[in-house]
Parts: structure tokens; C-alpha cells; sequence
């Protein structure tokens, strides 16, 4: 099995150097530099977690730090623009590159926050529906058609308009939204699995079925689950964002990147630069992270190539 | 074909029930008492919520109060909205033309420029037009509509002034709604120039919702058409002496659609859902502003089977999609 | 004047150094008569035929001095006019039955597609043929089966539906390429039974490729085995059998388990046919030849009138004249 995530055997002391087969980790690296988009994604991706992770010392200002004298400044290059307020400034005067700094931050948080609360519950049901095909699975499956039945965005305006918005409610509702993928590709991965034969050989050797579940069969799959999961980080950032444009995600002032496009919506014919930065800063995000998954499911998992 | 359509047709039964199962609990799971939200207001009188429990049925157990809810849907009865005590099947289907010209151009948009878009791209593999079309469908696949929508209009509708901002028509123009079909009603109303500013009305929002559909079908359609293209009934029809575009449109491309046309069904729910953020920009009125208002002024009613009205016409389409997958594949068409 | 002439026909995938697939092929084949083609998988011999029919596509290039089919330079014809033989006067039969058939369109569409392209034939009239092509192909039922979808049908009827749509052109060549191959033992003698009587009620030319040199002996009158894109023996039917000139021809015979009958073991042939990288200087059968010189290993030999063939080696057998 070609398991990228399997642990490197640690070699017998003097051996055939040529027999010695490339640690997982490196033929994984091979694999996803190969393309050279993901590698992109991915570079840029760093630099987004740089910025989020040293925020307060990476964003030249405090992002609600409101400058009474510089209400929307145009950036840098255009003729008005101050290299004190590098992006130029919103209609509140605070720094536009602070803000999107931070929010960089909050961006990252809701997609990592919902991915967990997701993959984790997902992986959990996928597995139960997979081993107990009679008793649990119909059932299970059956919810999570009643959820895909629902765009997932207008399923996350419900939710939310349940629970009221807000960052935590948020978080939630991207992740119920994004539950039954994990699910269904949990199932069917292990559905493909329990018909092999070193999980029959395990059963003889008599594991229980938590070791099946979680030592023997899942981690023969996940390399769907990885991939998915970093498609639906994407997804969950501007789904996020969304949220926040509609007015039902985060609330201003918190500088989130779909609520900083909402206000800034009234000043479309003034001031460009608050409408299409915010913008152009998920959008290149996305794009990282959607390049980044292409290259990975390449690398970990060359039977999906023609699937999505 | 008849007990093609009928089997798929009762696969959609439990899939229905549990949407009304899910809309149901979306009410009740709603923080705070239920009559002062259905009623919307607060400290309501205790008398007249007594009676208020008493009506909505609130005082009964909660399968009593499904069956209920079941049994009124059953009967056409939605319930109505609290800000404007009309019905809201009736607001729905007033609506809901809007979304589906909106929808439909967006789809026609998409589907034309995307397949061409994708044979093309599977046609000249490797040129620069393809990783042009592959790049553009990937930053497509990846883009905030919400904001493609803003941007679109300070370009064209705000530098350029080409098209107008919102809305479905001008209000200048004064058109009876016939059938609901903004392009339709002008054409049969005798307004001059009323069609043409339909028509530039619906442009820009039918780009926005259809640029997702669009980069996914191109994508589709350019993987899909590579592999019918290796197939031996290609070269069979090339055998036969047939020219190129023969080969490839009736036999490589009606092959190759048969992957698409899912895609294209499943995008009918990101459409939908995109609806909402478009029409939102665009002020445009049909039922994904009606529910984002309808949650802003917590008008449960509406909200409640809004949702509802939606996720069975996601049903629904997805059904006719099914049934046009089996007819355009003779091998699902004859399973068991 | 010969039906189909091939004079050093050159396919390569890739630029001009690379490989050829098709490496200075020379064939004839007359009016009327039946051609077998044998060699293992990757010989060239479908290749050659496929770039008769114009299926090659870039990166493969193509170049010969001469490919004449029935008076017609077919190098120098625009795509169109190519068009307007392949299919009709030149047509193929594939070694896949299954895949070979469009999976979304009838049996009769398929067939009337071929009628109404190159005969002019439509509506009823093009029905009426297909109809009468599937009972000349012995399909029983034919008329509920123009209605019917490949998958509807088994790989024998599908191949028969196959021969319908080549023949449906009138061809003066047919080449079936390996007709045989996908389908059970006891279907493949009645295809093979089928190709042949059609063969002789229209006198057309047929070119039959395969790798069953029992079917090669049954029914072609002449032979050409090909080894690495090269032609390495062209000859008759019983000569060529019984007293090969080629060490490769040789082999092949002696793997045929009817033909050594008695041996204690099937002789084989040690050694894989050259690829890409390992193509030698001299004869290409030089690394396996069991009779290989010195020089066979420096130079390569041309294919050259022998005793009772014509041969690639330097060093033929069986050369005594009876």
C-alpha cells in the first residue's frame, strides 16, 4: 500500500542502499511538486499563516484603530495614497491591510475550527455506517441525503437563522454543512476496505472492533479524507465569508473578510479599493487552497484524479 | 422507462419526510419561547398565550404536533407570513419566477459557454487555450460570487454605465406580471424598449450565478471528453469515414455528457443557494432576497417552509436530472 | 496493378529521431485476396493498418514513399477526401466488440450512419439496408435488433454487427484487426467462417491481423509476420509453414502447441521484443535469435527474395530448393 501517512520503516543497520525504498514523507514531496500550481497554493497558503499566526506584529496598525483623518484613503500607487496606510483605509479610516490581516486570522480559524468539528464526527458516523451496514447504515445515510438535499449554503442560512449569527454559530453551521461528505467518503472507503484480506486477517487475529475500526481499516482512508478535508477548508472560508456579506456570520467590527465587503458595499462608486481587496484576498485564498488540493489528491490518491 | 421513472420516484418519499422532519425541528429548535416567535413579538399576554398554544398546537406532544405540520402541508397549507399576513405558498410562487428566469439564464449562460469551453479545451489538450480554460475554470470554481457581483458592477454598471445596477426592470417601464417571466411579460406588453432593458437587467446577475456552474461544467466537460475521446467507438466512427465534427459532437460529446449532466444537476443546488447571494447584490426579487429578509425580520413562517419549498425543488430537479441521465444512457435506462 | 501498396512506411510518435512503431514496412495486397499479418503485441501490425486509415494522430507522424490504395495516393488526399474511402472502400473491423459500438446510440443508427454517408441511403431505404446487412451477417431476429443497444448484445453478435457496418460501404478492402481475440473459442471459428465467406461472395481483399497462426493456416493465402514494426518474412500459406526462412517465424511456429506435437515442452522464444531504449544496431531479433553471428549483431539485413520467401536475415533456413 502506498500510505503517505503509514509510519517509515526504520531501517536494518547496514543494508543494500538500493533496496532502500524513498521514506513515505519524500515520495509524497516528489509527488506534489510536481505540479506546480499546488506548489503555489501552497507557498502562498504559508504566507497567509505567517500574517494570521503574528498578526499583531506582522499588520502595521491596530485593525480597529480608527483614523478620523484618513477616511478612505486610496492605497499606495494611486495619486492621495500614504505609505502609513499601505492598502489605503475604509470608511471608518482604519487600516485596510491591518484589517485584512487580522482578518486572515479569523478566516483561518473558522476553517480549521469547522473542518475538525466536521472531519471528526463525520469520520465517526462514516465508520459506524460502514461496519454495521444493516443496522446503522440505512439510517445514517438517509440523514445525510436529507442534509445534501440542501445547498449547503442556504442549510447554513437556516442554521444560522436558528441560532442566531455570530463566530461560534458560524463555525457550527459550516460544519453540520459540511458533515455528510466526510460521512459518505468515510462509508465508502470503508466499504472498499472490509473486503480485503488483511482485514480478515486481523478479525482472525482476533481484534476488537475498535482496532479495526481505527488502527486496522482508517488509515487505509485517508487520503480521500485529507483531500476532502482540504477542499472543504476552502469551502468553509467562503461559506464564512458569505455568511458575514448576508449580515448572518460574523458581526462588524470584527474584521472578518465577508463582513468587511458588506459595509464597504455603499462605497462602490468612491472608493474601489475597500470592495475589491477583501474580495481579491478570499478569492486568492480559495484558489491557494483549491490548488493545493489538486496537487494532493495527485499525490496521495491517483485513483481520484478524474473524479471531482 | 415508466418503472425507470417510478423506482426512482420512490427513493424520493423518505428523502421528502426527512426534509419535512428537518424544517419541523427548525422551528422548535429555535432558542426562546415558540408563540412570542411565531407571534414576534415579546411578553406576550398570558391569556392570549394560552390560546395562541392552544391554536399552533403547541400544547400537544411532538409527534401529535408533526403529524399536524405533516397534515397541513399535506392540505397546501403553508402558513403565513407575519410581516405581511399573506400566504406564503402565494409569495413563494410570486417570487419565484424571478429566481427561475434569474436561474435559467444563469444555466444557459453556463452550460453554453462551459461545454464549448470544455470541448475545446479536451479537443486542443496541452495549447494554451486549455490551461487558459483549466486556470480560469479552477480561479471560477474558487471565486466569492458575492464579490465577483460588486466588482461586475462597479466595472460595467458604475465606470462604464453598460447596465444598470439593480432590480428587474426600470421603473419607468410599468408591466403587468403574466406569467412572472420579466423577458416574457415586456415582449407581450406593448412598453417600447421594455424587453431590451429586461435583458440588461438580467445579464449581469445570470454571469455572476452561472460563473460557478460555468467552471464546473468546462472542467467536466474537458476530463469527460478526454476519456470518451480514447474510447474504440471513437475510432470506430472514425473508421467509418465520418467527419471530425460528426465524430465529435454525436458520438464523442453525446457520450461525454452523460458524467456532465450530473454535475449540471447538482449544481442546481449551488445555484439556488448562489441565488441568494446574487439576488442579494442585485437587489433582484425572487425568493433567496424573500428568505434572507424573511430571517433578518425572523418571519419564522416564511423562513421555515421557504426552506422547505426549496429543498423539494432541489429534490425535484435532481429527479428530472436522474430521469434525463437515464435518457441519455440506454445502460442505466435497462438496469434490472 | 495491386489493390494496396505500401513502400517504406515510416511511423514514428514523437519527433524525427524518435522510435519508429513502423520501421520501413513493404506491403502488397492484390484484389480479392486475404493477407494475414501475424506478430506478438507491439509489432506494428494494427499501427500500419491505422495509418492506412488516416487514425493517426500527433504526435504520431507518418512517411512512406509509396501508400497507394486502389490507384489513390492516400498521403497526398485532404482529410475530406480521405474521408470519402476510409469507410467505404477501405473498412475495419476492431478487436473489441464491446467497446467498439457507440453505448448511446441503436444498432440500425450505427449502421445507417455508414449508409447514409457514403451510399446516400436515408430513411426507409437506409433502414431496408441495414436490415438486409444484419441478415448477411446471419443476426438472428434482425429486425427487433436494429433496434437494439450494444450493451443488449453478446460480443459475438456484437462483432457481427461490426462486419455489418464495414461491409455496409461495399469495401474493396476489409481489414479485421484481431476480429477474434475478445470472444470465446466457440464463437471465434464462426466469425472467422463468416469474414471468409463474405471475402469470396464479393471478392474483396482482406486483410486479417492476428497472433493465432492456426487461423492464419486455415484461411490466408499469404503471410506477413512482423517483428519490432518490421516486415521479417513475407510468404505463402503451406511454404511458409512448413519451411519458415525467418529463425523468428521459426519460433512462432514452434510455440503453436499443435505444431510441435510430441515435444516434451512448447519451445518459446527467450526474451521480450525491443522497446524504446534498447532497440539493438544490427537485426532486431539479433539479442534472441538462437542462430545469431557476429555480423547480425553490427548490420541489419533487408527483406530479400529467399528459396520460398522473402526474408529479413542474413543466415535464412530451410534455403534447400526439393
Amino acid at each position: 500500500m502506498n500510505n503517505p501517512i503509514a509510519k517509515p520503516v526504520s531501517p536494518a543497520s547496514p543494508v543494500d542502499h538500493s533496496l532502500l525504498y524513498p521514506s513515505p514523507y519524500k515520495e509524497f514531496w516528489q509527488a506534489f511538486a510536481r505540479n506546480k500550481g499546488a506548489v503555489m497554493g501552497l507557498a502562498f497558503m504559508c504566507v497567509v499563516v505567517f500574517c494570521a499566526l503574528f498578526a499583531p506584529w506582522v499588520a502595521p496598525h491596530d485593525p480597529s484603530e480608527q483614523y478620523r483623518d484618513f477616511l478612505l484613503t486610496p492605497p499606495v500607487w494611486l495619486e492621495g495614497g500614504t505609505w502609513q496606510f499601505i492598502l489605503g483605509t475604509d470608511e471608518l479610516g482604519r487600516d485596510l491591510l491591518s484589517r485584512l490581516i487580522q482578518g486572515a486570522r479569523l478566516s483561518l480559524l473558522i476553517g480549521l475550527s469547522s473542518v475538525v468539528m466536521s472531519l471528526i464526527p463525520g469520520i465517526l458516523l462514516g465508520l459506524l455506517a460502514g461496519f454495521f451496514p444493516q443496522l446503522l447504515g440505512p439510517s445514517i445515510m438517509r440523514l445525510m441525503d436529507v442534509m445534501l438535499a440542501l445547498p449547503s449554503l442556504l442549510l447554513a442560512v437556516a442554521i444560522v437563522a436558528i441560532l442566531g449569527p455570530g463566530l461560534i454559530n458560524t463555525v457550527i453551521a459550516i460544519a453540520i454543512v459540511s458533515l455528510p461528505s466526510y460521512v459518505r467518503l468515510t462509508r465508502a472507503a470503508v466499504m472498499g476496505e472490509l473486503n480485503r484480506d488483511y482485514v480478515t486477517a486481523a478479525r482472525l487475529a482476533g481484534a476488537g472492533l475498535g482496532r479495526l475500526m481505527f488502527v486496522t481499516v482508517l488509515p487505509n482512508c485517508m487520503a480521500p479524507l485529507i483531500v476532502q478535508a482540504t477542499l472543504s477548508f476552502s469551502s468553509a472560508i467562503l461559506d464564512a465569508a458569505a455568511l458575514g456579506f448576508l449580515g448572518l456570520g460574523v458581526q462588524p467590527p470584527t474584521p472578518e473578510w465577508g463582513t468587511m465587503l458588506a459595509s464597504a458595499r455603499d462605497y462602490i462608486e468612491r472608493a474601489w479599493w475597500v470592495v475589491s481587496l477583501p474580495g481579491l484576498t478570499i478569492l486568492l485564498s480559495v484558489l491557494a487552497i483549491n490548488l493545493m488540493g489538486d496537487g494532493l489528491r495527485d499525490a496521495l490518491d491517483p485513483k481520484l484524479k478524474n473524479a471531482a | 422507462m415508466l418503472s425507470f421513472i417510478a423506482r426512482r420516484l420512490g427513493l424520493l418519499i423518505p428523502t421528502f419526510f426527512g426534509i419535512t422532519l428537518l424544517t419541523f425541528a427548525l422551528i422548535r429548535l429555535i432558542p426562546g419561547d415558540p408563540v412570542e416567535v411565531m407571534m414576534g413579538e415579546r411578553r406576550v399576554d398570558p391569556e392570549m398565550h394560552a390560546q395562541a398554544m392552544e391554536r399552533l398546537g403547541l400544547n400537544k406532544p411532538l409527534p401529535a404536533q408533526y403529524l399536524d405540520y405533516v397534515g397541513k402541508l399535506a392540505q397546501g397549507d403553508l402558513g403565513e407570513s407575519l410581516r405581511t399576513r399573506e400566504s406564503v405558498w402565494r409569495e413563494f410562487m410570486t417570487l419565484f419566477p424571478a429566481t427561475l428566469e434569474l436561474a435559467m439564464a444563469a444555466l444557459l449562460f453556463a452550460g453554453i459557454v462551459g461545454l464549448l469551453a470544455g470541448v475545446i479545451a479536451a479537443l486542443k489538450r496541452g495549447s494554451l487555450f486549455d490551461h487558459g480554460v483549466m486556470g480560469l475554470s479552477l480561479a471560477g470554481y474558487s471565486m466569492p460570487i458575492f464579490w465577483w457581483g460588486l466588482i461586475l458592477i462597479m466595472f460595467f454598471s458604475v465606470s462604464l454605465g453598460w447596465t444598470p445596477v439593480s432590480g428587474r426592470i426600470d421603473l419607468l417601464y410599468d408591466i403587468e406580471p403574466k406569467t412572472g417571466f420579466m423577458l416574457i411579460d415586456t415582449l407581450l406588453s406593448d412598453e417600447e424598449g421594455s424587453f431590451k432593458d429586461a435583458v440588461m437587467h438580467l445579464i449581469l446577475p445570470a454571469i455572476v450565478l452561472g460563473t460557478i456552474p460555468l467552471a464546473v461544467i468546462a472542467r467536466m466537460t474537458r476530463s469527460s471528453m478526454l476519456e470518451v475521446l480514447r474510447e474504440d467507438y471513437v475510432r470506430t466512427a472514425r473508421a467509418k469515414g465520418l467527419s471530425p465534427a460528426r465524430v465529435v459532437f454525436v458520438h464523442g460529446l453525446r457520450n461525454a455528457l452523460i458524467p456532465v449532466l450530473t454535475v449540471f444537476g447538482l449544481q442546481v443546488g449551488t445555484l439556488l443557494a448562489g441565488a441568494v447571494l446574487t439576488e442579494t447584490i442585485f437587489s433582484w426579487p425572487g425568493i433567496g432576497k424573500w428568505l434572507i429578509e424573511a430571517i433578518g425580520a425572523r418571519d419564522y413562517p416564511v423562513v421555515q417552509n421557504g426552506i422547505l419549498l426549496i429543498a423539494c425543488l432541489v429534490i425535484l430537479v435532481n429527479f428530472v436530472v436522474d430521469i434525463l441521465y437515464g435518457l441519455a444512457n440506454p445502460r442505466i435506462r435497462h438496469q434490472r | 496493378m495491386s489493390l494496396l501498396q505500401i513502400n517504406n512506411l515510416n511511423v514514428r510518435f514523437g519527433d524525427a529521431n524518435a522510435v519508429p512503431v513502423v520501421d520501413g514496412l513493404d506491403l502488397s495486397v492484390q484484389a480479392g485476396e486475404i493477407l494475414a499479418i501475424v506478430g506478438e503485441s507491439g509489432s506494428g501490425k494494427s499501427v500500419t493498418m491505422m495509418a492506412l486509415m488516416g487514425l493517426i494522430d500527433a504526435p504520431g507522424r507518418i512517411t512512406a514513399d509509396a501508400l497507394t490504395f486502389d490507384g489513390t495516393n492516400m498521403l497526398t488526399l485532404s482529410g475530406r477526401q480521405r474521408r470519402k474511402v476510409v469507410g467505404k472502400d477501405i473498412a475495419m473491423v476492431f478487436q473489441d466488440p464491446m467497446t467498439a459500438l457507440n453505448p448511446s446510440y441503436t444498432v440500425g443508427y450505427q449502421i445507417e450512419e455508414v449508409l447514409r454517408q457514403h451510399l446516400g441511403l436515408k430513411g426507409k431505404a437506409a433502414r431496408q439496408r441495414a436490415l438486409e446487412l444484419l441478415n448477411k451477417v446471419e443476426i438472428p431476429a434482425a429486425e427487433s435488433r436494429l433496434d437494439a443497444y450494444p450493451h443488449q448484445l453478446s460480443g459475438g453478435m456484437s462483432q457481427r454487427v461490426a462486419i455489418a457496418m464495414a461491409i455496409a460501404g461495399e469495401p474493396k478492402l476489409l481489414i479485421a484487426d484481431e476480429p477474434t481475440t475478445a470472444l470465446d473459442v466457440t464463437i471465434q471459428a464462426q466469425i472467422m467462417e463468416l469474414l471468409v465467406n463474405l471475402q469470396q461472395e464479393r471478392n474483396m481483399a482482406l486483410i486479417l491481423i492476428t497472433h493465432d497462426l492456426a487461423v492464419v493456416a486455415e484461411t490466408a493465402r499469404r503471410v506477413c509476420v512482423m517483428y519490432a514494426g518490421q516486415a521479417v518474412e513475407v510468404g505463402q500459406v503451406p511454404e511458409l509453414f512448413d519451411i519458415p526462412a525467418h529463425p523468428y517465424t521459426e519460433a512462432l511456429l514452434a510455440a503453436i502447441p499443435e505444431h510441435s506435437a510430441g515435444a516434451e515442452r512448447l519451445a518459446t522464444l527467450p526474451g521480450i521484443v525491443p522497446g524504446r531504449y534498447d532497440r539493438p544496431q544490427g537485426c532486431l531479433l539479433s539479442p534472441r535469435c538462437p542462430y545469431v553471428q557476429d555480423n547480425c549483431r553490427q548490420q541489419r539485413p533487408a527483406l530479400e527474395a529467399k528459396a520460398h520467401s522473402q526474408a529479413r536475415c542474413f543466415y535464412p533456413l530451410n534455403q534447400e530448393v526439393a
